[in-house]
């Protein structure tokens, strides 16, 4: 499934989308990233009878992903973003 | 202060229901869904994948107090002990906290295989709005998600938003779908997405002349096309389906179907009752796959 | 030369006048719902307390969110290039400026010229501005000056699990009813506004000196938790940022028209 985490406010749409049939839970994207957003977790929260771990978007950073990301996406000269330059799989992408 | 007056919250009553049809101690499997929100909380009994029984009442203050009350609402009447549960599972906003729960799973699968279950194996977008979120499923035949999103953390576009307007308007919530569409013309929308700058707007536009029902219908219409552009980032599919309380505020849902350009699906279950109807499903599924509880 | 700066904001309307670079008359008046009007009033109240008249004023640069309104401009300033003026007309050290109005929050990094090299908007939600406090003081029932030095008091750190003012409403009335100081819970506010502007000056980098203007500036609680959570020492405050923004209107319109 693709999982949309984030949120949508006045001022834009945040949402990074983890396309769960691809990911594996090899946990690259946890490393890469520098504000913790994500977490690698054994249970999928959306998908009872799933069986392989996978990583999710962490609660409390979820509601804030303007401000986590921030500093991997300034407004000029962004360079590429770490954790889905991390990822093996193609899992992550990012809405903004 | 406002916020007092607007804990009274009735646009839907509190209610139980048992099935007439079915005796509970005839059931091989029974299990519960047990769904606390933030604002309402349901609790679903099922035998052998049927509902037997279900209640739908206000979350209180305290969490595993709402689950608790919820769970007794529902057996009320029956004579079901809730010993004879086999497997009982927590979602919502405080699924965590559902102490007779033996696991939680997110409302946004609850709410999947609830909606396929209330509305039929042709769902395939269910989008539920509740008092403090926002979400949007897609799923297959088999009620499983394929992709969803949700928004919590800004209050446009949630029941939360819509109580801010009825206050400030003084037009009880129950009323403002019918008092929308009590205009001459159509009005623009408000253009403020973000809550407290269109009240700023709806209060300018009062002044300049605007009637209530026409400011409620700007705000209506802004609150669908919201609702729109969530549930377009994840693709609208027929048949749509929607839950929750904001399934029952047709000065929103009209608008939004119009834009969409689809017929809602219809019910004659109680639109609420979806993630513990959902909750109680994957139990007896669990169940049956040999994952229930340890005895 | 004598130059007049307005800064047509979505609380406030402010005039500002400069004689030769110095500030010599400040007018101040709400803006509310008519716009032109606000202007005509906070202008003519900046002429008198400069005690001259508008024929004395050579130009006139007009800014912020309803610089549409200002017909007595000769030039529409862009906001984020009267904020970086006003920067570093009140601090030539400024290389990172912040403003913080009631319904947007900015920051831009600039040089020693005050010119924009980078900047970051936060406009439409208000969660990131002035506003978020104001509407948190009203559910505290606290005046809103009130609100910064209370903060002050408190050592706690609360976190607050709202990312919205109107959830954070109902999060507030949760902690009250949960018998938590108010105090402790100004602190919270302030704490969890910081925490997003400094988010967004993150993006834009931290480069010392680092200047607040806007009327949010005048909150000693938040400009506290913004020095906690930037965590690289002083922020300089102007004496009266609210006019921060007229100023750099004044300073463009002298530059440019």
């Amino acid at each position: 499934m693709i999982a949309n985490y984030g949120y949508k406010d006045g001022s834009g749409d945040y949402f990074i989308a983890i396309d769960t049939d691809k990911c594996d839970g090899c946990g690259k994207c946890v490393e890469a990233c520098p504000a913790g957003v994500f977490e690698v977790v054994d249970e999928d929260p959306n998908d009872p009878f799933r069986e392989e771990p996978l990583i999710i978007v962490v609660g409390d950073k979820r509601k804030k992903l303007k401000y986590e990301c921030g500093p991997c996406k300034p407004p000029t000269n962004r360079p590429p973003v770490p954790c889905i330059e991390a990822c093996p799989h193609d899992v992550i992408s990012h809405s903004w | 202060m406002a916020e007092e007056k607007k804990q009274e919250f009735w646009r839907w009553t509190e209610s139980n229901w048992r099935n007439p049809d079915i005796k509970w101690e005839d059931a091989k499997i029974v299990t519960a869904g047990i769904d606390v929100g933030s604002v309402s909380s349901q609790a679903t009994v099922m035998t052998d994948g049927q509902i037997y029984a279900y209640s739908n009442m206000r979350t209180g203050s305290d969490s595993p107090e709402s689950a608790r009350n919820a769970l007794n609402y529902a057996l009320e009447g029956t004579d079901m002990p809730e010993s004879r549960i086999d497997y009982c599972i927590g979602t919502g906003y405080g699924r965590v906290n559902v102490p007779m729960a033996d696991r939680s799973i997110t409302e946004i699968a609850c709410h999947a295989r609830g909606g396929h279950f209330i509305y039929g194996p042709e769902v395939r977008t269910v989008l539920d709005v509740g008092g403090q979120d926002c979400k949007a499923i897609r799923c297959d035949e088999k009620g499983k998600v394929i992709n969803f999103l949700m928004n919590d953390k800004c209050a446009a576009g949630t029941g939360r938003g819509m109580e801010v307007f009825a206050d400030l308007l003084s037009v009880p919530i129950n009323d403002v779908g019918e008092r929308s569409f009590e205009v001459k013309e159509e009005p623009e929308p408000v253009s403020s997405t973000c809550v407290v700058y269109a009240k700023t707007e709806a209060t300018g536009l009062l002044r300049k002349g605007w009637e209530v029902n026409e400011v409620l219908a700007a705000y209506c219409s802004a609150m669908a096309e919201r609702i729109f552009t969530l549930i377009e980032r994840i693709g609208i599919e027929e048949k749509f389906a929607i839950t929750g309380g904001m399934a029952k505020n047709k000065g929103v849902i009209d608008r939004l179907m119009k834009i969409i350009g689809l017929e809602a699906m219809k019910t004659d279950w109680d639109t609420q009752i979806a993630g513990a109807a959902g909750a109680a499903l994957f139990g007896y599924a669990l169940v049956q796959k040999g994952k229930g509880r340890k005895k | 030369m004598i130059i007049a700066g307005i800064d047509c904001g979505a609380k406030n309307t402010k005039t500002i006048i400069l004689k030769d670079g110095n500030i010599i008359g400040k007018g101040i008046a709400l803006t509310g719902f008519d716009q032109a009007i606000a202007v005509k009033e906070s202008f003519e109240a900046a002429l008198k307390d400069a005690g001259i008249n508008k024929k004395d004023i050579e130009k006139i640069g007009g800014t912020g969110a309803g610089m549409d309104e200002i017909k007595e401009a000769d030039i529409k300033v862009n906001e984020i290039k009267a904020m970086a003026k006003a920067a570093n007309y009140f601090f030539p050290s400024a290389r990172t400026v912040t403003d913080v109005g009631a319904e947007m929050g900015r920051a831009a990094k600039i040089d020693e010229k005050g010119q924009v090299i980078d900047f970051a908007i936060n406009e439409k939600c208000a969660a990131g501005a002035g506003a978020f406090i104001e509407a948190m003081a009203r559910a505290l029932e606290v005046k809103l000056e009130e609100m910064g030095p209370m903060a002050i008091k408190s050592d706690k750190s609360i976190p607050m699990n709202a990312q919205c003012t109107i959830f954070a409403e109902s999060e507030v009335v949760g902690l009250i009813h949960a018998k938590t100081q108010k105090m402790d819970i100004s602190k919270a506010i302030h704490d969890a506004m910081a925490s997003r502007i400094v988010a967004m000056i993150r993006r834009i980098g931290v480069n010392k000196d680092i200047v607040m203007i806007g009327g949010v500036g005048l909150n000693t609680g938040f400009v506290h938790s913004l020095e906690a959570e930037l965590g690289v020492g002083e922020i300089y405050i102007p004496e009266d940022p609210t006019f921060g923004q007229a100023v750099g209107a004044a300073v463009v319109g002298k530059e440019e028209a």
